[in-house]
């Protein structure tokens, strides 16, 4: 089982100035797990996700990173760890005196374990700009970007260690629906390319919904409805829902429609 | 009177905290070279316009203040001495510190605080660098190397000040005997004070505009606050500093 696990909360409970922002979560991902967490603003979503990779450390209980119980590293040790792991941070947290290139090149330049050459780096921060679709902006500084393009500047450094497990806090909040859409596209292709175990937060059920029922088709480029019985096993999406730090709701896509908790209800409810 | 008392406590700890990661910082790797370097310019180039001019003015004035007292004694010929001592001893370090504290400490405070406000720096924490030390230990070191340079030229400039004032302004006393007397009245203890004093200065300023850079919250607003805040505090910290060099180096 540990070598399976690629996140695990053990009765998590996060405490700000005496208020718990998060309380005893606990809830288990496996390698290639889709887990959607959705919550009101303030829910302690962004908390969550931080407290994943050992930026906040939680008051009590035990959060395990790639099978190692984080919560009593320092700094230094949980950098080998989160080097494999990537993160969207809300609004896409890019360095703003940094060039394009020199923000995605940025884990390469800057992780212990993974030193290359500067003709690698460029390649590999190239080819991940290209995913994103904006290889033409290498030499841009973040604020001559719009706010979706910054959102893809920010997957695409974090995927270009290509990391197996990618977090993405909030990455369609303020943009329109149709930017959304293609952000989400490009979180469904980064997990079903390269396989990665992908954990999304959101406001938006919509989001959820595309990452559950589409998929990547690599044939035509395209991003499909699931059909048939064929890919229902390799769509492995749960949803848990944060209402002021618990977890109220942890299940699968049907589970959470048919749920009769008003709070849960309201976000499975909106149009799609 | 506990939950008063609670808060000072709890952010004294917290600076005591990232003093020594900083400081321990120092020799350990990585060490980002670049950083350094441009903190340097930042810091030393950039206040060197404002040192310069708050250096000359600041020996000027002592010229002119000591011109009135001294004459009284007909001792005039002593104002190179007077102007030089003050200097070098109290005004260069402090003014050339307060000086920084206000160009420098705000600068930190206020970068350090965007990136924490806008989580640059937990996604740099993220992406596999330690903030403390890609972001403050270049700006300790750099202040550390460049405010004791900055001070020796707000001493020299400072005496220039004094001279204009004393010798072609005034005509208080010969060039010779300006600067005669302004060079002999130095002793090394005096130096020593001199040196020390913005060495420990830097200190204060860097970490100083780190911390409430660091600790910043509630946006722009919260950046606003905390850029006074690093300027206040280390400005009153340089005074109340210098008082207890001195009051060492009084009783050597």
């Amino acid at each position: 089982m540990p070598e399976q696990s690629i996140l695990r909360f053990e009765n998590v409970t996060v405490t700000f100035d005496e208020i718990p922002v998060l309380d005893g979560i606990s809830f288990e991902m496996r390698r290639g797990d889709t887990c959607v967490i959705l919550g009101a603003a303030g829910s302690g979503k962004t908390v969550l996700l931080k407290t994943a990779i050992g930026l906040i450390k939680p008051s009590a209980g035990r959060v395990f990173l790639f099978g190692t119980d984080i919560t009593e590293l320092d700094e230094q040790e949980l950098f080998d760890l989160r080097a494999k792991t990537g993160v969207l941070f809300q609004e896409g947290a890019l360095f703003d005196s940094l060039t394009i290139e020199e923000n995605v090149a940025y884990p390469l330049v800057n992780q212990r374990a993974a030193k290359r050459k500067k003709r690698e780096i460029r390649e590999l921060v190239e080819e991940s700009l290209r995913f994103v679709e904006l290889a033409h902006t290498l030499d841009k500084f973040p604020s001559e970007l719009s706010g979706g393009m910054r959102r893809r500047v920010g997957i695409a450094r974090a995927i270009v260690t290509e990391p197996p497990l990618v977090l993405y806090d909030s990455p369609t909040a303020g943009l329109d629906p149709i930017t959304a859409n293609t952000i989400v596209t490009l979180i469904i292709k980064e997990r079903d390319v390269k396989k990665t175990t992908t954990v999304l937060v959101t406001q938006r059920y919509q989001d959820g919904h595309l990452l559950a029922n589409f998929r990547y088709n690599p044939r035509n480029g395209q991003v499909e409805p699931v059909t048939g019985n064929g890919h229902s096993d390799t769509l492995k999406t749960r949803f848990l829902v944060l209402r002021q730090g618990r977890l109220t709701f942890v299940g699968d896509q049907q589970q959470l429609e048919a749920s009769a908790d008003p709070y849960v209800s309201k976000f499975v409810k909106r149009e799609i | 009177m506990l939950d008063i008392l609670k808060p000072p406590v709890l952010a004294l700890q917290d600076f005591y905290s990232l003093a020594g990661r900083a400081i321990r910082n120092i020799v350990r790797r990585p060490h980002y070279y670049d950083d350094i370097v441009l903190q340097m310019d930042i810091i030393g180039v950039g206040s060197l316009p404002i040192v310069l001019l708050t250096g000359f003015f600041s020996g000027a004035v002592m010229a002119l203040q000591m011109s009135r007292a001294l004459s009284q004694y007909g001792a005039t010929g002593q104002v190179g001495m007077i102007v030089s001592i003050s200097l070098v001893r109290e005004l260069g370090p402090v003014l050339t510190a307060v000086v920084v504290a206000g160009r420098n400490a705000s600068g930190m405070a206020s970068e350090l605080g965007s990136m924490k406000v806008t989580e640059q720096i937990d996604a740099m924490r993220a992406l596999g660098t330690d903030p403390i030390q890609k972001l403050v230990k270049p700006r300790l070191i750099a202040t550390a190397v460049v405010l004791p340079l900055l001070t020796i030229v707000a001493d020299f400039v400072g005496l220039v000040g004094g001279y204009v004032v004393a010798v072609p302004l005034l005509s208080l006393t010969t060039a010779g005997e300006y600067w005669n007397t302004a060079w002999r009245a130095i002793e090394y203890n005096d130096i020593a004070q001199g040196l020390l004093k913005p060495l420990v200065f830097a200190i204060i300023i860097a970490l100083v505009g780190c911390f409430y850079g660091m600790r910043t919250s509630g946006g722009t607003q919260g950046v606003g606050r905390a850029t006074t805040q690093a300027v206040v505090v280390a400005s009153v910290w340089v005074f109340v500093v210098t008082f207890f060099i001195t009051r060492v180096f009084v009783n050597l």
